[in-house]
This record gives structure tokens, sequence and C-alpha cells, in this order.
């Protein structure tokens, strides 16, 4: 079981409120991402769940008994962090058995245990190396071992691939969900990338400045974003904001278009402009494109072989049924 | 980057750099070379540098007029004594100010350290009275205390700039894990902090052996240490410069050698934090 509620849980620093009182519902199995720009308190929410701070206000509840007082050991999670925090000294095989160590688990169960989470990571070969002679991937993996030794009622990550790079950062998402599948078990993961969030979660928590701006599923967030940010953070190239004249004759103060649902054409279209700096991926292209009237650079994606270049000059026609309207307090509007 | 340097640069470099090695350490020279001289040549005018009776006389002599043994195991005692029980103090305080740190723990640490500006002879008079009042003068016990105090606010700072450098997440790991507060410092931090530690130790071990301020005015015959052994060569005997220099030889030698073996460790901890 893993079930965890937020209830008006507040914290702050000082006089620095830094998570104003939130409420949030995380369920058993659920895998929740919460995403937002840096310093949005993303990981000061992680790190409260956790234990690691205490809250000033509030309760959280663990399987339906409170929680807030108890030390992290207590809570019965476990964490994976963004530096993986390895005991340096102690091999792979007794950084994975620390905790059933503390726990005074029986030496059989410890060893059986290290064995399976060692054969499922892939780890088999390097249970007597120490980390500093690992990768960085196997040290993610040592560090989810670790985690997975203690059956915890949900795992916590800590912007846990944001050490790695690109190709191996792909790989380690795909694990970390296929773990998910298997185990079964609530995971709560922290990252500043909402590709990881789009991809990874069934429920993404899209936080600003320590509020929630919205909770749903990926595919909820990205149709209907509740308010601008939302839509501007979620959704990869950017959504293209436009205000002005052309957000007035859609009743909008600000109208927003997602890249991949404006059409491009060479001939003719809602908008002309002139095609800037275009990004070449093979399967896209992302043309930049100035439109005169709007203030910014409009963002289209467009197939791979669409010839256009520097200069030229472009047609675009937005989907009128995909267009997202905004008010003037950035909330969107039915 | 490294900057290109050229090869007569670089001998320039090692010459100057073995002129001024030379300059410190020829002082230390002097006086175990003038220790094998006869009182005649060690205060030949113009002085003698290598060519002359090489002798052990010196040696012998200072050995028969003083118990050497019984200064150097009171050096061994004070220093060790005062350095391990100077270390169960400063790692716990270290500790919280690293990992817990409060608004004050700068201000905390820097008026520790100015403890150390403070003119020891200030409070000679305090102290004497307050050895005197507790029976402590002249035993080891209270040199052991008075340079565990000495010294502790360097060892605080020390182990603290180390304990910096341990990234807290690994302790957090510790905690998440079920390690105790007692299981987190012996298990995860002390191992980590080993080299640190170490260094801590030898440093704060050679401070000790060398400190005569204290050693030479809180004790007088039964705990002095290898310090008052070279003070009671000096002044009122007349100028016996060889056997001054013989006896200082036997008490910088075990430390000289100690610091020689161990240099590594020193320097690794003198400069631990400064370069990332």
């Amino acid at each position: 079981m893993g079930r965890i509620e937020l209830k008006q849980v507040k914290k702050s620093f000082g006089d620095v409120t830094v998570i104003p009182p939130l409420d949030l519902e995380i369920e058993d199995g659920e895998f929740v991402v919460f995403v937002g720009p840096s310093g949005c308190g993303k990981s000061t929410l992680l790190r409260l769940i956790a234990g690691l701070e205490d809250t000033t206000d509030g309760n959280i509840e663990i399987d339906g008994s409170d929680a807030t007082g108890l030390p992290p050991a207590k809570r019965g999670l476990a964490m994976v962090f963004q530096s993986y925090a390895l005991y340096p000294h102690m091999s792979v095989r007794k950084n994975i058995a620390f905790p059933m160590r503390m726990a005074k688990l029986p030496k059989e169960e410890q060893d059986r245990r290290i064995e399976s989470a060692a054969k499922a990571l892939n780890l088999t070969d390097y249970l007597d190396r120490r980390p500093g002679q690992l990768s960085g991937g196997q040290r993610q993996r040592v560090a989810i071992g670790r985690a997975i030794v203690r059956e915890p009622a949900a795992f916590l990550f800590d912007e846990p691939l944001s050490n790695l790079d690109a190709a191996l950062r792909v790989g380690m998402r795909l694990e970390i969900s296929e773990l998910h599948k298997r185990l079964d078990t609530t995971m709560v993961y922290v990252t500043h990338d909402q590709v990881e969030a789009m991809t990874m979660a069934d429920k993404i928590v899209v936080l600003q400045a320590g509020v929630i701006e919205q909770v749903g599923s990926p595919l909820d967030l990205y149709r209907t974003p509740r308010n601008k940010f939302v839509a501007g953070f979620i959704g990869s190239p950017k959504m293209n904001l436009i205000e002005g004249p052309e957000a007035a004759r859609h009743n909008a103060h600000t109208m927003g278009i997602r890249p991949e649902h404006i059409t491009v054409s060479s001939e003719s279209g809602d908008w002309t402009g002139t095609v800037g700096v275009s990004e070449h991926l093979g399967s896209d292209t992302f043309f930049h494109v100035n439109v005169e009237g709007f203030g910014e650079p409009i963002t289209v994606r467009a197939g791979g072989d669409v010839d256009l270049h520097y200069g030229d000059t472009i047609y675009l026609t937005p989907d009128p049924a995909l267009i997202h309207r905004f008010d003037d307090k950035g909330l969107r509007i039915a | 980057m490294a900057r290109a340097v050229t090869t007569n640069r670089k001998i320039l470099n090692t010459a100057i750099a073995w002129g001024i090695g030379l300059l410190i350490f020829f002082p230390i020279l002097w006086t175990i070379l003038t220790s094998f001289k006869t009182e005649a040549q060690a205060i030949a005018d113009p002085p003698v540098f290598l060519f002359f009776d090489w002798t052990l006389e010196n040696y012998a002599v200072v050995q028969e007029r003083s118990n050497y043994m019984r200064f150097l195991m009171n050096s061994i005692i004070i220093a060790g004594g005062s350095t391990l029980l100077g270390l169960l103090i400063a790692v716990p305080a270290a500790w919280s100010m690293a990992f817990v740190p409060s608004r004050r723990t700068k201000d905390i640490l820097l008026w520790m350290l100015s403890t150390k500006m403070l003119p020891a002879v200030g409070v000679l008079y305090p102290i004497y009275l307050i050895f005197i009042q507790l029976g402590i003068l002249d035993t080891r016990v209270g040199l052991t205390v008075v340079l565990m105090l000495i010294n502790l606010p360097i060892m605080v700072w020390m182990l603290y700039t180390y304990f910096k450098e341990i990234p807290g997440e690994i302790l957090e790991a510790a905690r998440m894990d079920g390690a105790s507060l007692r299981e987190e410092i012996l298990y995860v931090l002390t191992p980590m902090a080993v080299p640190g530690i170490a260094s801590t130790l030898l440093l704060n071990f050679i401070l000790a052996w060398n400190e005569a301020f204290w050693t030479l005015n809180l004790t007088a015959a039964k705990a002095a240490p290898l310090t008052a052994f070279i003070a009671s060569y000096s002044s009122p005997e007349g100028l016996f410069y060889a056997k001054l220099s013989a006896a200082s030889t036997m008490a910088i030698a075990p430390i000289l050698i100690l610091g020689w073996f161990s240099q590594k460790q020193l320097v690794r901890g003198l400069t631990f934090g400064a370069v990332k």
C-alpha cells in the first residue's frame, strides 16, 4: 500500500514561505510527477513527504495514518537522489544491503533480496565494486536497488536522471517506467523536464512558486491546460502564445496554438510570415516564423521534407478546433 | 589550464624553491650539526660547518644529566591524550555545525577561532590559580586538558571544513535507509571522513607536542614534557650551545620523523577545501 495525502501542508524557511498551504492526493500504485521550473518548490515538496524537511503547518498522511512528525526511516518510503548519494566507502553489495542492515533483517533474507535486485537491475557482475568504479547509469541503478530492497510503500525520486547524458536518460526513463509496471508501487518523481513528466506519469502535478497550477493526466494537461503557465510549460516545443488584435479576434486576451496544430503552406493561409531559423530533426522540421503584428516569432511543425528556407514567405493556418483561449488573468476561457 | 613554462624558467623556479627551503631548514640543520660539536667548536669564530671532530659526547652528557625517557613519555601522553580527548568533542561539534547549521554557526566558528588570537599570557594567572585550586598543577591530566582546550578551535575548524565537503545527500540517504544519528555518524560519516580525521589528529599532535608556553608554566618536575627538557638546558648554567643543541635534537627528532612520514596527509589536511 502506498497512498499519500497532503492536507494543507505548508513550508516556510524563516519569513519566506516556499509552499503556501496545499492539498494533494496520491493514490496507491500511481506514478505521480511533480514538474515545474527550478525553484518552484517541487523538491521541497518531495522532501516534506520524505520527512527530510519538517512541515511548518498541515498534515501528511501515509496509508491513512498521520506521518507528519515521523522521522524519514519510519515512513516506509525509499528515496533516490539526484546525486545518487551512494556510500562511496562501501561495495555495491553493502550499499544495497545498508537499509536492511539498519532494519536488522536476517542475513539470508538480505542476500536473497540483494540477489534478486541485482538480477533485475543488471548489477550482478558489479556487486563487489565500489561506486567510484561504476558509470553514471550503473550508479543510478545501485541507488534504485538500494531503494527496492526496502520494499517501501512508495518510491520518491528527486530528479534522478538529470546527471545522465541524453541517451542514457532515455534508457533509464524506460527502465523506471518498467519498474513501476512490475512492482506496481506508488512512485513520486520530481523533474524539471516536461518530456520526462509526459512520458512517465499517470498524473502530473505542475508547480509554480510553491503553488499547484494544475493536476491531471499528461493528455489532460496537454489538451486543456488550465492557464497560460501550464499551456506554455507542457508540450515541446512550447505552445505559441499570441496577444493583441489576433487574440481579440478570437475573443481572448491571449490565444494559444501548439506548433503541431498549425498547417504550413507556401501558397495560402490565414497568416503570412517569413521563415526565420529552422530546426531539421529529419522526421520533422520546426520553423520559427516572423508574422507581421505578432510580437514573438511563431514556432510551427512541418514534415521533414518541406523545402522552405531562411527569408522565404510562408503561410500558416491554425486548426480552429485546437486554439486555446486565455483571459487577461491568464486563465483558460471555456 | 596549465601555463606553458620554459625550461630555463623551470630551473630558476626550482633553484629559488630549494633556496627558500634551505633557508627555512637551516636553523634546524645548524642545531643538529652543533649537537655533534664540542662546546669550543660550537662557539668558534668563524663558525665551522662540516669539518670538525664529530662527537656524541653531548648526547651522553644530556642523557646522564636528565632522564630523557621520562620527558618523552610525558610528551607522548600529553600530546596524545589532548588530541584524542579533543577529537571526542570536536567530531560531534563539527558534525552539528556542518550538517545542522543555525543562523549563528558562522559567528560561533569565528568566535572560536578568535580565542586563538588571545595572548595566552593574558589568562595565565587565572588558569594558574584554578590549577592550584584543583590541585592539578604539574600533572599530566591538567596539561592534557589545557592543551586540548587550546587546540580545540583548530580541530573543530579543520573537521568542519572536511565535513562540509561530504555531500549532505549521502547522510540524508542514510537517514532514509533507517540509520539512527549514532549509526549515521559511525557507519557513514566517519569512514568517509577518515583522511580528514587523520590529518586533524596529526596536526594537533604536532601542535600539542611543540606547545611551550603552557607546558613550561604549568609544570615543574613530574609532568614536564620535552619542551621543559630543552628549556632546562638554556640560561642559568651559561652558554652550553652544544648540549642545548643535543637536547633540542633529541626533543624534536620524534616529531620531525612523524611529520616527515605523514607530510602527504598533513598537506592534504591543511589545503583541503581550498581547491575543488
